[in-house]
């Protein structure tokens, strides 16, 4: 297994340690506190509760989406699509 | 995790649900015995949330963040022998969906989660004479303004990410709620190498005093609770009694907290504001909620514990009021981990015993009579700890018109006050009618508490009814309808396991 493993996030490329689950790796590397708008207020979300049962984490993962990002154990290749792109 | 698509039915003498804990315990009990065991769990490492840990080949040291790591590896070590003797499978990676009783046992519908299955949707249908049913908690949440924001999360969250991930979700922290639960979380994120602005607790703590007694019969929690206190004293975190986070300010991300102090009756005390600037992490928590959706599904008797949560009731040996079902853990009343192994090795034992696997002897008899004094002593100490930390009652002083409650369906304050008022909406199904509060994606499950307050359910039959229809949803965890419609389509000839 390598040190670190790529991933796609709204096409631009981040490398990271492989232990990280797709949130942690939007925060941690990508620098990424919210990657989806509400439906309403257009506010906007990241991740809550951190252990599958909030659904405020949803990203789509390698055209999959409302997936909890929370869950997802990051794996090289992988493509992450957001719906909000570069939000600081 | 398991992917093979032609089994669709198992049978086994007892299923155990939840590798957490109590999960561990009842699965190691039940086979030890000589019974088959399934154990079914929703991550695709056993520990539960409470042992929740990164892969070894990730981790070398995963045991540094955690409590009791020895209790757990040797329980994984007993798990690893049953599966390696084929005495139990390890279903790990899938939920449990619906639970119902059977003309002969339980039946369960199990599903693989999606984000852990590669595509694979298949539903598993489980028979057995007896299930152990252990599904933990997660924490318990009241709304707050900003409690939206990117930046927020659950206190047990925060610690999740923590153990996990070995780094922590933000750089400072405040954690803020009620429990010494907030302690172990904060001392997680300094461990993690993040400093903590403060540790906001509602309640004054003069609530454990009367209990003394109840607190000294599990002395190791007291002495975790030292450690915390000691590391907190160390870096000179604050313990702000009697403090609640009142309302949290940033633009695209928390950036800023606002604390007050509460009166007796938890209202917020006006003028006694302080702001914590820099702060890019908030950890709530206002103890836990037990996940009880599938003890209402198989329709079994439940009460209100001490601390408010739905929890089913169970006689000595953790048996429900549904024939062949157990219940051990969180489930039962919140009382943390130490309970919920001697419970699960109670309920682990006797739904083998029912199943036909009968162990008897000194040995059997001393370790169940440790066993029952390990759960009663926790139990009072729990006891203790959820009189000491209630929920304030005046919590909704801090509400305004707009702050958020239903996070899902983004319901404000302001609607689900109009709603109780004027539409009498008087309790959470009636709100969720007339305002969509619960009804979205989580279903109920982060604003569920704050619904039942809200619905002005007092007594406690009428917040048992509230709390159930809070817990009422078809499918203990959210499927998609494509998914649905696929395994329908796929439930054609089944193939022999």
């Amino acid at each position: 297994m390598s040190e670190t493993i790529t991933l796609s996030v709204d096409g631009e490329e981040i490398t990271i340690e492989p232990k990280r689950t797709v949130a942690a790796a939007l925060m941690l590397a990508a620098e990424r506190p919210a990657w989806r708008r509400t439906r309403f207020n257009n506010e906007p979300r990241g991740l809550f509760c951190g252990i599958g049962v909030c659904f405020d984490c949803l990203v789509t993962v390698n055209g999959e989406a409302s997936l909890r990002a929370c869950l997802i154990p990051a794996e090289d290749g992988m493509v992450i699509e957001t719906s909000e792109r570069g939000t600081r | 995790m398991s992917k093979e698509n032609s089994v669709r039915q198992k049978h086994c003498d007892v299923v155990v649900i939840g590798a957490g804990p109590a999960g561990l315990a009842a699965a190691s009990q039940a086979s030890g015995a000589g019974a088959q065991v399934l154990l079914i769990d929703q991550s695709l490492r056993p520990g539960g949330q409470f042992w929740r840990h990164a892969s070894e080949e990730h981790d070398a040291d995963p045991g540094r963040w955690h409590h009791g790591w020895n209790t757990y590896t040797q329980l994984a070590k007993v798990l690893e022998r049953a599966i390696g003797t084929g005495r139990v499978e390890h279903l790990s990676g899938h939920h449990v969906l619906t639970g119902e009783r059977t003309g002969t046992g339980l039946g369960l519908t199990v599903q693989p989660v999606p984000e852990l299955a590669d595509g694979v949707r298949g539903l598993i249908t489980v028979e057995a004479p007896a299930v152990v049913l252990c599904p933990g908690a997660y924490d318990r949440q009241l709304p707050v303004p900003g409690w939206t924001l990117p930046g927020v999360m659950a206190a047990g969250g925060v610690q999740a990410f923590i153990k996990t991930q070995g780094a922590a979700p933000g750089r400072r922290a405040v954690l803020a709620g009620t429990g010494p639960f907030l302690l172990s979380a904060a001392a997680s994120v300094i461990q993690a190498g993040g400093e903590v602005a403060a540790v906001c607790e509602a309640a004054d703590l003069t609530g454990w005093v009367p209990h003394g007694v109840a607190a000294a019969l599990v002395p190791s929690k007291g002495l975790e609770g030292a450690e915390y206190i000691s590391l907190l004293a160390k870096h000179r975190v604050p313990y702000l009694r009697r403090t609640a986070v009142t309302a949290i300010h940033g633009e695209q991300r928390a950036e800023k907290v606002t604390v007050s102090r509460l009166d007796r009756h938890g209202a917020v005390v006006a003028g006694t504001e302080k702001h914590f600037n820099d702060v890019d992490l908030v950890g709530l928590g206002w103890g836990f909620v037990p996940q009880s959706e599938l003890v209402v599904q198989f329709g079994a008797q439940t009460r209100i514990d001490i601390d408010g949560s739905l929890i089913g009731v169970v006689d000595t040996r953790q048996h429900s009021s549904v024939e062949g079902l157990y219940l051990a853990g969180e489930i039962t009343g919140v009382a943390g981990a130490t309970a919920a192994v001697a419970e699960g090795r109670i309920a682990g034992y006797a739904a083998a015993w029912m199943a036909g696997y009968r162990v008897r002897g000194a040995r059997q008899a001393a370790a169940a009579q440790r066993d029952k004094i390990l759960r009663a002593n926790h139990r009072a100490f729990a006891r203790a700890m959820h009189t000491a930390h209630p929920l304030p009652a005046g919590w909704e002083s801090w509400m305004q018109e707009e702050t958020t409650v239903c996070r899902c369906e983004e319901v404000p304050y302001h609607r689900i006050r109009e709603s109780t008022e004027t539409l009498s909406a008087q309790e959470p199904r009636g709100l969720k009618g007339t305002t969509r509060t619960g009804m979205g994606w989580c279903q109920g499950r982060i604003c569920g508490a704050a619904a039942i307050c809200l619905a002005k359910s007092s007594g406690d039959q009428r917040k048992e009814q509230a709390a159930r229809a809070v817990a009422k949803r078809p499918l203990a965890a959210p499927v998609r309808l494509s998914d649905l419609a696929e395994s329908r389509a796929q439930t054609r000839p089944l193939k022999a396991p």
